[in-house]
């Protein structure tokens, strides 16, 4: 028994280290932000943040829109499956408008974006660990916080919102595809009602969920690659490390959140 | 006055002790070789020479200011006047060697991009590399990236260069290049470097001054020749290259003797 609480609780204060660490992490990357912004920073620093715009967000465009597609037409089945039962095709429309505003567009965006970006994260800045080059930043008198972390959290907070929304249009798209074959329902009328079904709640909902995502995603991306010490295999476990905890907190977020906003709208 | 000066530096790692009350002077315009063998505390020192680490206690003092206690802008001028090439080079592989050279030249002064090349490719030819700066580092052999290395921290022009095993790994005629090319900086630019090497040929090829290390505190401190009419028994054994008796190393000794108590205790 007491070798059960001591493994327990040293489990338990490796994750509050790991916690205290990561809010650690954010502090100084928000301290560091403001050298990343457009016209009162530092433009090699912004240049880097576009940079990393592109590779989070313009390169994650096709992979976000197909999942959506995809997602949509999962739910939209799903959903029809159930509601003609009832004669309830109708509410397929509300079902997907407002999963996706609130919950599927941020939640796939996030999985998407923590595969291929936090992953590349922890590789990006491990092996630059291994390699010295973090060193070299600190004794070339760069801070390494904004020169490599503020760049990527920025893009981070920017592409993850905008991937969102492009998610919640596609996975609505597929929904309204799949009205049209199963119902004849028109696309314009399919939109107006799609509108009529989202509240602009449920819009800001999403949003404030995807930039928490993005917070979660960059940060322990970076944390990750900052723990590495050793050689390239520890690189390679880091990668993986980001994408496991990465994806667990961004659920463990979702589901805080979404408790928050349902007790928030029932008062 | 010394340029840089070590007093009193004890460093400890998980309360194991690895410089033990160490006192160095490096004094301007002269090439300080610290010598040792592996983990004699030769990293150790210059990571704490560099305000990569905190000691335990003592002091680092470079031009006259406490590295140690100084505040984090202090530092950052201090750097500036510090040129570094680490052992594994620490170029970044996402830049070109012009643009590795380039960046403190950038970022930390306002010169014209015109003038910022003319720099670079100075200091590229300075080292031998004047047609290479278009290639990235995983392009180049090793003595190159060395080389591209020393180029790097000679951007700024630095009062003091430090140099972190700047031979390992290269075959003899490579080396002896960068031996020279740290003799025509010297002469060229009256730089002070340190040089933190354990290949006896190039320590004595190179050196007005050398320290030698050994477990955490300075043997010997002096000229090449007093150094050589040392008469302490590990110096001796470091030039003369003597192997260490295994079965005299302490910690093999006190494991013999727990297995040999162990045993008794099962008897």
């Amino acid at each position: 028994m007491a070798r059960i609480l001591e493994v327990a609780g040293r489990k338990t204060l490796s994750q509050l280290d790991y916690v205290g660490r990561l809010n650690i992490q954010l502090w100084a990357t928000l301290r560091g932000m403001r050298a990343a912004l457009p016209l009162v920073g530092n433009r090699h620093r912004w240049r880097a943040a576009v940079h990393q715009m592109l590779e989070i967000g313009v390169e994650a465009l096709p992979m976000v829109a197909l999942l959506a597609i995809c997602s949509g037409f999962i739910l939209a089945m799903q959903g029809a499956s159930e509601l003609r039962r009832f004669g309830a095709l109708h509410y397929v429309i509300d079902l997907v408008a407002v999963g996706f505003t609130r919950e599927l567009g941020p939640l796939l965006t996030a999985i998407a974006v923590s595969g291929r970006s936090g992953s590349a994260f922890a590789a990006e800045i491990g092996t630059m660990k291994v390699t010295e080059e973090f060193d070299a930043l600190k004794v070339m008198a760069f801070e390494p916080v904004e020169f490599v972390l503020a760049p990527k959290y920025l893009a981070a907070l920017v592409t993850v919102p905008c991937l969102s929304i492009v998610a919640n249009l596609f996975g609505i798209l597929a929904g309204g595809i799949f009205m049209f074959f199963s119902t004849r329902l028109g696309l314009l009328l399919y939109f107006r009602d799609v509108l009529n079904s989202i509240a602009l709640r449920d819009v800001l909902a999403g949003l404030i969920k995807a930039v928490a995502f993005a917070t979660i995603i960059a940060h322990v991306g970076c944390l990750e690659g900052l723990r590495v010490r050793g050689g390239p295999e520890a690189v390679g476990r880091s990668t993986t490390m980001a994408v496991v905890r990465s994806t667990f907190l961004v659920i463990v977020a979702d589901a805080i959140f979404t408790a928050i906003f349902y007790f928030v709208g029932k008062t | 006055m010394s340029l840089i000066s070590v007093r009193d530096l004890v460093v400890e790692y998980d309360g194991r002790r690895v410089l033990d009350g160490l006192n160095l002077e490096i004094e301007r315009g002269q090439i300080t070789v610290l010598l040792g063998g592996s983990g004699s505390g030769k990293s150790t020192l210059l990571r704490q020479i560099l305000g990569l680490e905190h000691p335990k206690s003592g002091s680092v003092s470079i031009k006259g200011t406490d590295i140690t206690a100084c505040s984090r802008a202090d530092l950052k001028t201090i750097r500036r006047s510090v040129g570094v090439a680490f052992q594994s080079a620490a170029l970044f592989n996402s830049l070109s060697l012009e643009d590795n050279v380039a960046l403190t030249l950038r970022e930390h002064t306002a010169l014209a991009p015109s003038i910022v090349d003319l720099i670079v490719w100075l200091k590229l030819a300075v080292v031998g590399l004047g047609d290479f700066g278009k290639l990235h580092p995983q392009e180049l052999s090793g003595g190159m990236k060395k080389r591209a290395a020393v180029a790097r921290a000679l951007a700024l022009d630095p009062e003091i260069l430090v140099l972190d095993e700047p031979s390992a790994g290269l075959d003899p005629i490579v080396a002896a290049e960068l031996d020279e090319l740290i003799l025509f900086l010297k002469e060229a630019f009256q730089i002070t470097a340190l040089v933190v090497t354990h290949e006896m040929h190039s320590a004595f090829r190179i050196a007005d001054r050398i320290a030698m290390l050994f477990d955490g505190k300075l043997l010997a401190v002096g000229t090449k020749d007093e150094i050589r009419a040392n008469q302490n028994p590990r110096v001796r054994q470091f030039l003369n290259r003597v192997p260490a008796n295994p079965m005299h190393t302490p910690a093999l000794a006190s494991y013999l003797e727990r297995y040999v108590q162990s045993q008794e205790a099962k008897l």
